[in-house]
């Protein structure tokens, strides 16, 4: 059978994406640019017997979302910068309840409402320390229309298996630029589930970590009963300040990512086998710096470019062992050094890092990373 | 990069300019098979403000979704015009509103004008349907999709009830365009 191709637009993918990955409960308050996965998903949920809700604000999307959640239901919400804002203090509390969810944020100007139609890239940094506390992340950044819809499906995945908020976060460029997309087969990508008990209710305990770091979630409605909360908590759910007990939570939340970094970073590796000067790009910059690197090339310029599709956790191991690679690297994005930070911490001085900054709502162009290109070499 | 071939539509917001860009690039991409890329950019405002569409049409895989020489440029405003019109490649073609595009912008390309938005509203009935007329005009000039392509690809996009109306305004633009090139 043909394949199924469309001419789809970032944002429809993702919803598309969300489809297909099985969610069934969509909590959100409409904002540019991110509206359109809203509007597909009021449509199209309906359908498949799932439920859509537009909230009173974004605050109120983030709980209804969790709550949907903890019934069992595979859960989204979309936003852009000042609804990620505003969201905040329950995605920390999604992270402390262990709730799986996805939260798709396409970046747009900032900070507060900012340039709303702009592009930006500045919202990378909201998705680690946004919300206060401890915590691990996922963030991942797609460059493409067929890549919002894998990896909208991806982020439900690792949603399920880690059991915490997922971020999706293309920008405006990716989530409003319409290009083909090849519609995988039911099947064709893998699609993770939450793991439910295997205990009868009455020995059923929502954090027991005799089952690991990713203790199984039983959904409420199911015969299962137990207690949820943002304070921290023990085994049993119940708020603890039991020294030992707040310590060993805390530190098995950071471990189910971090002792899981290999299966969560995603990345892409363009021409860097005998590659002297890196660009290293994420999202719609990605492809502005994949031109330039062509054209370099015809140049006769050894470049090469590292794709971050994992921003969170960042790729620290590939970064660091790239900067004693290459002799320069380059950092262009839509804000003013977020990404170069952490580029120039995993470098550790073996590799100078140059940024391209904008934060005028125009994209990096691929004449703007070619000329500094040609500047450090 | 000989290969790429990129497009403008440029006007207001509420001109319809981001579907005209929409329908031309499903036209490429759908009907004739090759790649393409559309991606817009407008201002805060429901209506008016400059507003932007732009389509990349290639054989091969795009990488930037922007423009960066404009082989075609449509205009329906002065602003447009104005704001728009600075990096049409040299031997281009540009084509604006007659009635709408007063000063017309310097340069080394073909200046392609009639009365787009009045073409609509008395030629064919509608004024709404003036993206529609726009589109078949470049469709025209530009060559790059097949005058077949496009019309599937409006005609896929529109309403039954509308069907007729719309082919007229395509067809409508595509004569005028040419009529006005030669």
């Amino acid at each position: 059978m043909a394949k199924k191709v469309a001419f789809l637009q970032g944002n429809e993918a993702a919803a598309q994406g969300a489809l297909y990955a099985g969610c069934s409960f969509f909590g959100g308050y409409p904002i540019t640019p991110s509206t359109e996965v809203a509007e597909v998903l009021s449509i199209e949920l309906p359908k498949v017997g799932g439920k859509f809700i537009q909230m009173e604000d974004e605050i109120g999307a983030m709980a209804a979302i969790i709550g949907a959640s903890l019934t069992g239901a595979k859960v989204l919400t979309s936003t852009s910068g000042p609804g990620l804002s505003l969201k905040q203090e329950l995605i920390g509390y999604a992270c402390i309840a262990e709730t799986p969810a996805v939260i798709y944020n396409v970046m747009r100007g900032g900070p507060s409402t900012g340039m709303p139609t702009g592009p930006s890239q500045s919202d990378v940094m909201c998705a680690k320390w946004g919300t206060h506390g401890d915590h691990a992340a996922i963030c991942l950044v797609p460059a493409s229309v067929q890549e919002i819809f894998e990896e909208t499906v991806r982020a439900f995945n690792l949603a399920e298996k880690y059991r915490m908020p997922v971020m999706i976060m293309p920008d405006e460029i990716g989530a409003h630029m319409r290009e083909r997309i090849v519609i995988p087969e039911p099947g064709e990508l893998e699609v993770i589930n939450r793991t439910a008990p295997s205990v009868p209710p009455a020995e059923y305990k929502p954090y027991d970590t005799k089952f690991g770091d990713v203790p199984p979630l039983a959904a409420f409605g199911s015969g299962y009963r137990f207690h949820v909360t943002g304070l921290n908590k023990a085994e049993d759910g119940f708020p603890t300040t039991k020294a030992a007990l707040v310590q060993a939570e805390e530190e098995r939340q950071i471990r189910k990512v971090d002792a899981n970094i290999d299966d969560i970073v995603t990345f892409e590796e363009y021409l860097l086998d005998d590659c002297e000067v890196a660009v290293v790009a994420f999202g719609s910059t990605s492809r502005s710096a994949r031109f330039a690197v062509n054209e370099a090339r015809k140049a006769g310029i050894k470049a090469g470019m590292f794709r971050i599709k994992t921003f969170w956790p960042f790729p620290d191991k590939q970064i660091s062992a790239l900067a004693t690679k290459v002799k320069a690297i380059i950092t262009p994005e839509m804000n003013l050094g977020m990404c170069t930070g952490e580029v120039k911490r995993c470098s550790a001085g073996n590799a100078p890092v140059s940024g391209i900054f904008r934060v005028d709502g125009e994209p990096i162009n691929p004449t703007q990373i070619l000329e500094k290109i040609k500047e450090v070499m | 990069m000989s290969q790429r071939y990129e497009i403008r539509f440029s006007g207001a917001g509420g001109q319809g300019l981001i579907l005209a860009g929409v329908i031309m690039a499903e036209a490429a991409s759908i009907y004739d098979g090759k790649q393409a890329v559309q991606s817009q950019s407008y201002g805060p405002e429901a209506r008016g403000g400059a507003s932007k569409s732009e389509v990349i049409i290639s054989d091969t895989a795009i990488d930037y979704p922007k423009a960066t020489i404009v082989d075609a440029l449509l205009a329906l405003t002065q602003e447009a015009a104005d704001k728009y019109s600075h990096d049409l490649k040299e031997g281009g073609v540009l084509l604006i509103d007659s009635d709408l595009v007063k000063r017309i912008p310097a340069g080394n390309f073909k200046t392609v004008a009639f009365p787009i938005i009045n073409t609509a509203k008395i030629e064919v009935g509608r004024e709404i349907v003036a993206n529609i007329v726009a589109l078949g005009a470049m469709v025209a000039l530009t060559g790059v999709v097949t005058k077949e392509g496009a019309e599937k690809a409006v005609l896929a996009r529109v309403p039954e009830a509308f069907m007729e109306l719309n082919k007229k305004a395509f067809q409508t633009g595509y004569d005028k365009a040419l009529a006005a090139m030669a």
